[in-house]
């Protein structure tokens, strides 16, 4: 394990670019722009990356699980350039270390294949586990850990399952490997409302109980709010603001991070006598 | 078809009040009825449904993916195609100038009626619009057959009507995918509004936006609704855009509808344990005060549970609501619960 | 998988005529095995001879039963269009689901081969192949060749299809679960593909048939086995037609027709089953 000291995830000025367009219009587009940011081994925390469609986010996420390659910059998990994870060997080390969640938990089972498979599967490739039992006691232990029990889970096909039921499976399946990273990419956006609050507390848990590290990837400023620890907030791929999540949303700095927490609606309704904020706003413009 | 003539005769009767609703929902049932290969399946998306929409104002339902909210938006609006049927009960419209009971009458008069009292604005804008012609094109396309003016004309209450909701007409000029996401859904919520509809239904039309742009069109939609006097029914998740939008508030858990009332009251004072927990649990910046989660999931609805549909996760569920439904009752004000915690139901 | 089949017989008319049809050449397949001749020997009846108690269909110029000689002919062709969709099958799977997974220059190269077998002209390849080896161009022989043409389209359809299933949630899911390309291309992605395998077999079955009744009419193939093909190449031979020995003809044509038929509606019927939209229509027809 790395010392108290040493990064565990360090993102340095990452950029990555695409091309777009035929021979003659060919066109550059920057996803990211030089992101940097750190992740210490030693203080797990939520570190969640704001932005809108387009902003850049996913794709960062997706250079972070080491699917796509840095244009610009590098990024290193454990002192080790994801660059050099190549050989199979390296890829499961890095793999039982760093563990996605994704958007759509509907989309993230095959629908043709039972749910328990990819916690069997996972158990199978990444812990010591080689039996059946062996791995129904490790698949057992990952789903009590978010609520569930392997005896709900077993047999079932992910159409028989809710979406929270579901991202909850996928939770347990990457904690299997014991991760120390999480990267969850809009991981409540899909889940229904009265689901999503047990979702988002989960993640709390995984960081103050495990001690995992958690990316969480949003456009929604109040889950943010409510778990994170670090924010940055990011625009057209660029970092326009960073640091405390509470310091930076309570008081936002940069012109679109005003922009962006006016823009959310609050969940209060107002006095009898005042209009809507909706109402206010057409009034402003109006009049 | 009985039932349809009982509607027909009791809407021969004229109304005591001075006006009907804009919109009259009366213990409608609408079921996904399938038989394939000999299976026959039930889903009771809508169960029982009884709602007023009154002349203008914007009426929310919340609902989560599986409580039938997108089934009642679906057969209100007589969009309905077989699997979904309508089992029982009424959809009556009062568009001022006519009124129309909208499952007695033939599907052709009912397509007619959609396209001209009635307007659709749904989450994916792109399908709406054309994305090879010029959005002028989708314009004459919808509404030039329905206005009824000769092309010139037609085009003058076009830009007029994309100026009084502060769109540059230059935007006639331009193709789809040449506007920004939420520029497209305002351009869509312009196109089904340019015929002055008296009836708006609006399905999750902010839901794909981004945040910055969601508001400018809950805005449009305001201002459309203030400058026509509309009804709209808005059909949302986001409890949030509930609280800054709608006039009144219909909550759907598992095909039926909860509890409803002002916007203001339910938010100020939910009843039904589900809308206190959906209203609670809303995180807001500048709060981190630790939020519960609740138990367990939405009920399947081909095989829901009985008595109260809630009851597996309600946190104060007692015997009766197990057994017996909870029927809709009034607190006065016109907030209405269905719940027998707060209406004291009791086991016969 | 009986429960399927069992409905289809009885909701679907196309698979209820199509399976009786199917049943009925197989059927008399089968009886080659109880023929009282052998199919290969010659002037073994009274030759010319017209349908008839003694001979139900007749006999030959060449003095062959032509009942016994079609159901050996069925079985050879049967077996012929078996052998082709089977093989075939088995490299378009593996070429579709391994180019469409692995992308990048695999499938460049992959597809390239592809695409000239597709703009291959078929029948003056086979033809060739039949002047090069002559007398060693065997039933077996033949069938590889055509197995080894007969691949391509499908193969494209089989990628077109896993290229899709790459980007999807899942298959991420499954890559951090530890599983092997390999693992996700047979456990998770072929199931995917297998219906339309179903289907095309039927197809691929009904052309490689047809080819080989070309072939065989004219006099490309190994005409001493029994087939329909050669059937009818040795009753042009000895003009069967002119001679009023119409029921040496007849008889292999209305048989090869019924199998074209029947195979076709069996198609069309899974094919319906499989397409999702169908499906729906069908609901909707039925509601």
């Amino acid at each position: 394990m790395s010392g108290a000291d040493t990064a565990l995830l360090d993102v340095r000025g990452v950029s990555r670019s695409f091309w777009t367009g035929g021979l003659l219009s060919r066109r550059r587009i920057d996803a990211v722009k030089d992101v940097s940011f750190t992740l210490t081994d030693a203080r797990p925390e939520i570190f969640t990356i704001i932005g809108e469609s387009g902003s850049g986010k996913s794709t960062l996420a997706r250079m972070i699980l080491n699917g796509m390659t840095p244009t610009g910059g590098s990024i290193a998990f454990g002192g080790e350039d994801l660059t050099t994870i190549r050989k199979t060997r390296d890829r499961m080390r890095f793999m039982s270390r760093v563990q996605p969640i994704f958007q759509n938990p509907f989309e993230s089972f095959n629908p043709l294949s039972k749910v328990d498979r990819y916690l069997t599967m996972t158990a199978r490739n990444f812990t010591d586990a080689r039996s059946q039992a062996e791995t129904d006691a490790a698949s057992d232990r990952a789903l009590r850990k978010v609520g569930l029990s392997l005896a709900e889970v077993k047999d079932r096909f992910p159409h028989e399952l809710s979406g929270g039921q579901l991202q909850r499976i996928a939770i347990a399946r990457a904690l299997i490997p014991g991760p120390r990273l999480i990267v969850a990419d809009e991981p409540v956006s899909m889940v229904d409302a009265s689901l999503r609050v047990a979702i988002v507390n989960l993640f709390k848990d995984l960081r103050d109980e495990l001690k995992v590290s958690i990316i969480y990837i949003t456009h929604d400023l109040a889950t943010a709010y409510y778990i994170s620890d670090r924010i940055i907030i990011m625009q057209k791929g660029e970092v326009v603001e960073s640091g405390d999540a509470r310091a930076v949303l309570d008081n936002p700095q940069h012109p679109y991070s005003i922009l962006l927490k006016n823009s959310v609606l609050s969940p209060d309704v107002p006095d009898d006598d005042e209009p809507q904020t909706i109402e206010r706003d057409r009034a402003a413009r109006s009049y | 078809m009985t039932l349809h003539q009982l509607n027909n005769h009791l809407n021969s009767v004229p109304e005591t009040a001075p006006t009907s609703p804009a919109l009259r929902v009366d213990g409608l049932k609408a079921y996904y009825q399938t038989r394939w290969f000999g299976i026959t399946r039930e889903v009771r998306a809508v169960d029982d449904i009884t709602l007023r929409i009154e002349h203008d104002e914007i009426y929310g339902i919340a609902g989560e993916s599986s409580s039938g909210k997108s089934s009642l938006i679906k057969t209100i609006a007589g969009a309905i195609r077989p699997p979904l049927n309508v089992v029982s009960g009424s959809v009556n419209f009062d568009f001022g100038t006519r009124k129309v009971d909208l499952y007695s009458l033939k599907p052709e008069e009912r397509t007619a009626i959609r396209w001209k009292h009635l307007a659709y604005i749904m989450q994916g804008s792109m399908s709406v619009l054309n994305p090879l012609r010029r959005v002028r094109q989708s314009f004459v396309d919808f509404a030039f057959r329905h206005m009824g003016l000769p092309m010139p004309a037609f085009l003058r209450a076009v830009e007029e009507h994309l100026l009084k909701l502060h769109l540059q007409p230059g935007v006639l000029d331009s193709y789809p995918h040449e506007l920004s996401g939420g520029m497209r859904q305002r351009v869509v919520i312009a196109l089904a509004t340019v015929c002055r509809p008296g009836f708006i239904i609006a399905d999750e039309p902010t839901t794909a936006l981004d945040v910055v742009v969601q508001k400018s069109v809950l805005t449009m939609i305001r201002e459309v609704q203030r400058e026509m006097r509309a009804s709209i029914l808005f059909v949302t998740h986001d409890m949030a855009v509930h609280a800054n939008l709608t006039d009144r508030l219909g909550i759907m858990y598992a095909g039926r509808l909860v509890e409803e009332g002002r916007t203001r009251d339910l938010f100020r004072n939910p009843r039904h344990p589900y809308t206190i927990h959906l209203i609670r649990s809303l995180p807001r910046i500048g709060d981190a005060e630790p939020r519960k989660g609740l138990e367990g999931t939405p009920p399947n609805l081909a095989d829901p549970p009985p008595g109260c549909r809630f009851h597996p996760r309600c946190p104060i569920a007692m015997d009766v609501c197990r057994v017996v439904v909870p029927p809709m009752q009034s607190l006065g004000g016109g907030h209405r619960v269905a719940c027998h915690a707060v209406t004291g139901g009791t086991v016969q | 998988m009986l429960k399927i089949f069992r409905d289809l017989l009885r909701f679907n008319l196309e698979f209820a005529i199509g399976t009786l049809i199917v049943s009925i050449i197989v059927g008399l397949s089968v009886l080659s095995f109880f023929s009282p001749y052998p199919p290969e020997d010659i002037y073994v009846v009274a030759p010319d001879v017209p349908p008839s108690w003694e001979y139900w269909l007749g006999t030959t110029s060449r003095g062959q039963d032509v009942f016994w000689q079609m159901t050996a002919a069925l079985r050879n062709t049967l077996l012929f269009g078996i052998a082709v969709a089977a093989i075939s099958r088995v490299i378009s799977l593996t070429i579709g689901l391994v180019s469409g997974y692995m992308g990048g220059m695999t499938d460049r190269v992959l597809m390239s081969i592809n695409d000239t077998f597709i703009i291959i002209p078929l029948f003056p390849i086979l033809v060739l192949f039949y002047f090069v080896m002559r007398d060693s161009m065997s039933w077996a022989l033949l069938a590889l060749i055509m197995a080894a043409l007969g691949w391509a389209y499908d193969a494209r359809l089989i990628r077109s299809v896993a290229m899709s299933l790459r980007t999807r949630e899942f298959t991420s899911q499954c890559i951090f679960s530890g599983m092997s390309p390999r693992q996700i291309m047979t456990r998770e992605h072929l199931p995917y593909v297998l219906p339309i395998v179903f289907s095309t077999t039927l197809n691929n079955m009904n052309w490689s048939i047809g080819m080989e009744v070309t072939l065989s009419v004219l006099g490309f193939t190994d005409i001493n086995t029994p087939t329909i093909g050669s059937m009818l190449y040795w009753a042009n031979q000895h003009t069967a037609l002119v001679a009023g020995v119409w029921w040496w003809i007849a008889l292999p044509v209305i048989a090869v027709m019924m199998l074209f038929i029947g195979l076709y509606l069996l198609a069309t019927a899974l094919n319906e089953y499989i397409d999702p939209r169908s499906r729906l229509s069908r609901m909707g027809g039925a509601a």
